[in-house]
């Protein structure tokens, strides 16, 4: 049994949070650079270099890339062999986002649903925990804007509308949601589970780093095919017409019910940030 | 790409009305803050017939919710917010002088028809770029709701502030035209 402090997790949390906001990764600044060299849009290509100055500016100045720095998300893979001590494993990541975004200067945006009351801290967290084998402790923090976040649905398909329904549903909420998410995005697509699995998996899928194979090679093509489908709408570089709509598809899939075909679309804007640490 | 238009706020109708869909522009001058919540108590205070915290006339509001000013800058990260959230009040607003409107996002029927009838605009800032955007901000002050902290109203004096017209008077609508350009 290996013991971890929470101090050392409330640490680390502190630091993603403000990572994740001002340091945009390799592989979204790569995408925006081959989008560059695709894009036939004189504004398209315009905003597209607007945001890798956008970019360095904020990493050079440790200013949020975006002032929307999003609700705290937080993945959390914790070994079956690791023992957490000096407090509770979520009290801990509160902690480090109250830190996070205090000490970063990171927009609070934690609100009450109705009265709209910001919580003023951020907190609380939207956390995930997977018990994993292993001592390790796995923490990725992802912001989610609530731009992206509001374009993003769920649904319960009829199992009879098989690839093609999905395909349709999922090209349609890219087409629906044109310039409100901040294109050029990236679409993450759950299919199967339940209905909170199937967000979860699309979700998930955000994560994937831009640039990389599905693993199942038959996801792996439909990924190309709907990415490409999706970019001939027409939609742009923040909706104002291009050919970069989207960057990616990233497909999540597992089983679901002999009733069911649970879809669930979670749109990230080009802001898509997540930064990870082990423990 | 054509050379941008330079404007100075606050506008008049014929700056507004020279203005095309896709025109670059770059505005310098004092501009107003506003999000959803902000919003709803202008609407609410003209409604009741008092006071605004500043004079609407020929005005621009900007969509944004900053985020903190580290220590020595005027401002955080400031980019657009979506605007359909504001279309409830919008027109109103448009009703009683506003010349302006900086977000991202498409507008509904009512708030274009607005910008038709009493000469207004609707630029896009690029959205996600908050850092790049925070550097045509000179200053910026709360002038009313602090309490609604990034959502209070600032007054923000700005310097070559880049936007691009995506509603014009004429009731054009760039969202529509430029999609069309490049869908296939």
């Amino acid at each position: 049994m290996r013991e971890i402090h929470v101090n050392e997790i409330t640490n680390a949390i502190r630091d993603l949070a403000i990572r994740s906001n001002t340091e945009l990764g390799e592989d979204v600044l790569k995408s925006f650079q081959d989008a560059l060299e695709r894009e036939e849009s004189p504004t398209g290509r315009d905003i597209l270099r607007r945001l890798q100055e956008n970019a360095r500016i904020a990493r050079d100045e440790l200013i949020p890339m975006c002032q929307d720095t999003g609700l705290a998300v937080v993945f959390v893979e914790l070994g079956q062999d690791v023992h957490i001590v000096g407090g509770t494993l979520r009290d801990a990541i509160e902690e480090g986002v109250r830190h996070g975004y205090g000490e970063g200067y990171l927009r609070k945006s934690a609100c009450h649903p109705f009265t709209r009351q910001n919580t003023g801290d951020n907190t609380p967290a939207i956390i995930h925990i997977d018990l994993v084998p292993g001592d390790h402790l796995k923490l990725t923090f992802a912001p989610k804007g609530g731009g992206s976040e509001n374009m993003s649905r769920v649904t319960m398909l009829t199992p009879a509308v098989g690839v093609q329904g999905v395909k349709e549903f999922v090209v349609q909420r890219v087409k629906e949601s044109g310039p409100n998410p901040c294109p050029p995005t990236i679409v993450g697509v759950g299919i199967g589970g339940t209905f909170e699995q199937t967000a979860l998996l699309a979700k998930k899928a955000l994560l994937r780093p831009l640039g990389s194979s599905n693993p199942d090679p038959e996801l792996d093509r439909l990924e190309k095919e709907w990415l490409e489908e999706i970019n001939r709408l027409g939609i742009g570089p923040q909706g104002l017409g291009g050919r970069t709509t989207s960057l990616a598809v990233h497909i999540n899939m597992m089983m679901c019910h002999i009733a069911s075909l649970p879809v669930a679309v979670n749109i990230q804007c080009h802001a898509a940030r997540h930064k990870e640490v082990e423990l | 790409m054509e050379e941008a238009i330079r404007l100075t706020t606050p506008l008049t109708n014929a700056d507004v009305e020279k203005l095309r869909i896709g025109d670059r522009v770059i505005i310098t001058g004092v501009i107003y803050t506003a999000r959803d919540a902000a919003h709803k108590r202008l609407v609410q205070l003209l409604e009741a017939g008092e006071p605004l915290p500043f004079d609407l006339q020929g005005q621009v509001i900007y969509y944004v919710g900053p985020s903190p000013a580290k220590p020595g800058r005027p401002i955080g990260a400031a980019g657009p917010t979506t605007s359909y959230r504001m279309d409830a009040y919008a027109p109103e607003l448009i009703g009683r002088g506003l010349k302006g409107m900086i977000g991202k996002g498409a507008r509904n029927q009512a708030v274009k028809d607005a910008m038709q009838q009493h000469k207004a605009v609707y630029f896009a800032a690029i959205g996600g770029a908050g850092a790049l955007m925070a550097q045509s901000i000179v200053s910026a002050e709360v002038i009313a709701y602090p309490e609604l902290g990034p959502e209070a109203i600032r007054r923000l004096e700005v310097k070559e502030f880049p936007v691009i017209v995506v509603n014009d008077t004429r009731g054009g609508d760039l969202y529509i035209e430029g999609v069309k350009t490049y869908a296939r």
